[in-house]
């Protein structure tokens, strides 16, 4: 049962022939930079934004984590559903939430997603099958099980994605999730997003066996690491996994190791971890830089294409917060809605 | 009319809305063979089969978790949580999550579940088994909580629970399963949010919810001999609570006493009483406003202590000829 931890492949010399056997195009790749440069600006800018004081309230951000959404949502079909967790900004953008709808929900503007009741932990769009982030650990997992039985009662094609942490593998209602979808073979793809901490706790500290996917193998549901920060590893696991979510044979379970490089939340001050831990990850091994590199030195990107590529992502999430910020505040007399349908 | 008792007009308002909507099934423990704990979905599963009556594993959060994923998708799922009591395990469930919901969202989405749960002592089940927790749920601003005292209102109300957009706790009392009164065969609605005036009468309003309105109604017949005149109020819904009619009822009787088997402490009897006095109904109160509670212990085993842990009939009446006793 005991798999060896996950092997990374940092040099990747083997990209073209990897890319050429999963069948994906230039532009694929490219599209697969664009959204990862995007999410990088997304955050970036929304810890500018904080340090600007333009925000009220807490944010949760994925940098460092972007080939874990990149690489989920290529392996998806559009109408696939998708239940996100609090560190979610990756998975919402990858999954083409308008970027403008995202930042104003951030700032608080009547123009969000949410009309500013939420904020950034609980972004959703119902109507592109996006079924919102949670800001209780893990409290998404087991309405993945909902979800999972209602398209199955409904005899649909689409299948459940649903993403946490590797804290929310402690909770509860994890295991009682995982039994459920399980015993009654839900089209649920279980993603556990493993930044190496909880909050501040490392997982080595919390989880009494690891890898944390090897829990699933107790509930007979199959599973397999990968590592998060290859985008391409991403797709090719997470594309086998929902193909056997798809052809009806139950949930999949994979666990994505990454790293996160901003603090769990606005009032972290990293006393955790050390400094050349973080920059280890940030020189090394860094999703984007990986990528970035693999692209160049197969030449389907020149570095003035990536360059572009990468000020457009800028220019986009640049366009958001003026959005944004010349969006309205709701208002007062608004208070009391939608609470009751 | 036919006569069917309290839990089988429950379970044919179940039944009439699973033939009629294909999007309502039935979630929970022993649901199917066994019927629930309580027989209520006896015969179910012949009728409708696994998949809408659908057995779990004794998972109560992702029992009702399951419900609100699946109601995102357009189900219109009926939970059973076996005994309220665990329901305080799926607590995140219906608080954190059912409740917020469509708010947080910014009104883009609903939670249309019911989530049913037999409360109440009576049954010698002890401290774990017993418990009557409306007064939590009344809490949680987006939740609904539907308490019904008969079986013509549980059907009604149950009809309406399940066709409701928003979550709604039905909190039943075991203790009235048996109890018997007229139900019509066919579909109707009692609304949530509608309280209804059980009996008439000028001389003290008492509010009371599922069993006590039972035992209110026996002791207002009592003192009717007496020609003392009670009002009977049942709420039906604690949340949202109809105090309008409650004030109203105070306005014309002057007396207001409210009587629930729910421990005192921080028990919606409070909720009542704050409204009615902090309204223009504060001018027309001729007596102390008083509340009768269950008492704030545990509910106990022993017969004896588990009768008196909760408000008697003996204890109403106290209660009510201390307050119109003056005035008469």
């Amino acid at each position: 049962m005991a798999k060896p931890k996950v092997k990374e492949n940092i040099i990747q010399d083997d990209f073209n022939e990897r890319v050429r056997r999963l069948g994906l195009s230039d532009e694929t790749l490219i599209g697969l930079y664009r959204t990862m440069c995007t999410v990088r600006h997304f955050e970036y800018t929304a810890d500018r934004l904080y340090a600007e004081g333009k925000v009220h309230g807490t944010m949760h951000l994925s940098a460092g984590q972007e080939a874990v959404a990149a690489g989920t949502r290529l392996a998806l079909q559009t109408d696939d559903y998708l239940i996100n967790h609090h560190r979610g900004h990756g998975h919402f953008i990858a999954k083409g939430a308008d970027v403008n709808m995202m930042m104003a929900e951030f700032l608080g503007k009547d123009t969000g997603y949410n009309h500013g009741r939420g904020g950034s932990m609980h972004i959703a769009d119902f109507q592109s099958n996006n079924l919102g982030a949670n800001g209780i650990v893990g409290g998404g997992i087991p309405q993945a099980v909902g979800v999972g039985l209602a398209l199955q009662m409904q005899r649909r094609k689409e299948i459940c994605v649903c993403i946490f942490g590797d804290g929310a593998s402690n909770e509860g209602v994890f295991h009682e999730a995982m039994n459920m979808a399980s015993l009654w073979k839900l089209p649920v793809l279980y993603i556990c997003e493993n930044n190496k901490y909880g909050m501040s706790m490392d997982v080595e500290r919390v989880v009494a066996k690891l890898p944390i996917a090897q829990r699933a193998e107790a509930y007979g549901i199959p599973w397999s690491t990968v590592d998060g920060n290859d985008v391409i590893a991403v797709y090719e696991t997470m594309k086998n996994a929902a193909e056997h979510v798809r052809a009806g044979s139950g949930p999949y379970f994979v666990e994505a190791m990454t790293y996160r490089y901003f603090g769990h939340s606005k009032s972290d001050r990293n006393l955790y971890r050390p400094k050349e831990e973080i920059e280890d990850w940030k020189q090394n091994r860094d999703p984007i830089m990986r990528f970035t590199k693999c692209l160049l030195r197969s030449e389907i990107l020149g570095e003035e294409q990536a360059r572009e590529v990468n000020a457009q992502a800028e220019q986009v999430i640049l366009k958001a917060v003026e959005y944004a910020e010349a969006s309205p505040d709701p208002d007062i007399s608004t208070l009391m809605e939608y609470v009751y349908a | 009319m036919p006569e069917m008792t309290y839990l089988e007009a429950i379970r044919q308002a179940l039944w009439q809305e699973m033939k009629r909507d294909e999007s309502v099934f039935l979630i929970g423990e022993d649901i199917g063979v066994y019927g629930g704990a309580f027989g209520l979905t006896h015969g179910m599963l012949d009728e409708f089969g696994p998949e809408r009556v659908r057995e779990t594993p004794i998972s109560e959060a992702t029992i009702v978790a399951t419900a609100v994923g699946a109601s995102l998708l357009g189900m219109r799922p009926v939970a059973e949580i076996m005994f309220m009591d665990f329901v305080l395990l799926a607590l995140d469930q219906i608080a954190n999550q059912a409740a917020k919901m469509r708010f947080m969202f910014g009104g883009r989405t609903s939670v249309p579940i019911v989530v049913r749960m037999p409360g109440g002592s009576g049954t010698g089940a002890a401290s774990q088994h017993s418990q009557s927790l409306e007064s939590i749920l009344m809490h949680f601003p987006g939740l609904k909580v539907v308490n019904p005292s008969t079986p013509y209102d549980a059907k009604g109300l149950m009809l309406a629970s399940i066709r409701d957009p928003n979550p709604v706790c039905f909190v039943e009392h075991k203790a009235l399963y048996k109890t018997k009164g007229d139900v019509p065969e066919d579909d109707y609605i009692i609304p949530i949010g509608v309280a209804e005036v059980k009996r008439a009468g000028r001389d003290l309003t008492v509010v009371a919810n599922n069993i006590m309105v039972m035992k209110t109604l026996n002791v207002a017949k009592r003192l009717a001999q007496d020609g003392i005149e009670i009002e009977v109020i049942d709420p039906r819904t604690l949340l949202p609570l109809d105090i309008e009619t409650i004030i109203n009822s105070v306005v014309k009787t002057g007396r207001l006493l409210v009587v629930h088997e729910a421990c005192q402490t921080g028990g919606w009897a409070g909720e009542v009483i704050a409204s009615v006095v902090g309204s223009p109904a504060f001018d027309y109160i001729d007596a102390p406003v008083r509340r009768l509670g269950g008492r704030d212990i545990p509910i106990p085993y022993n017969r004896g202590l588990e009768k008196f842990a909760v408000p008697q009939e003996a204890d109403i009446e106290n209660e009510i000829r201390a307050l119109v006793g003056g005035a008469l």
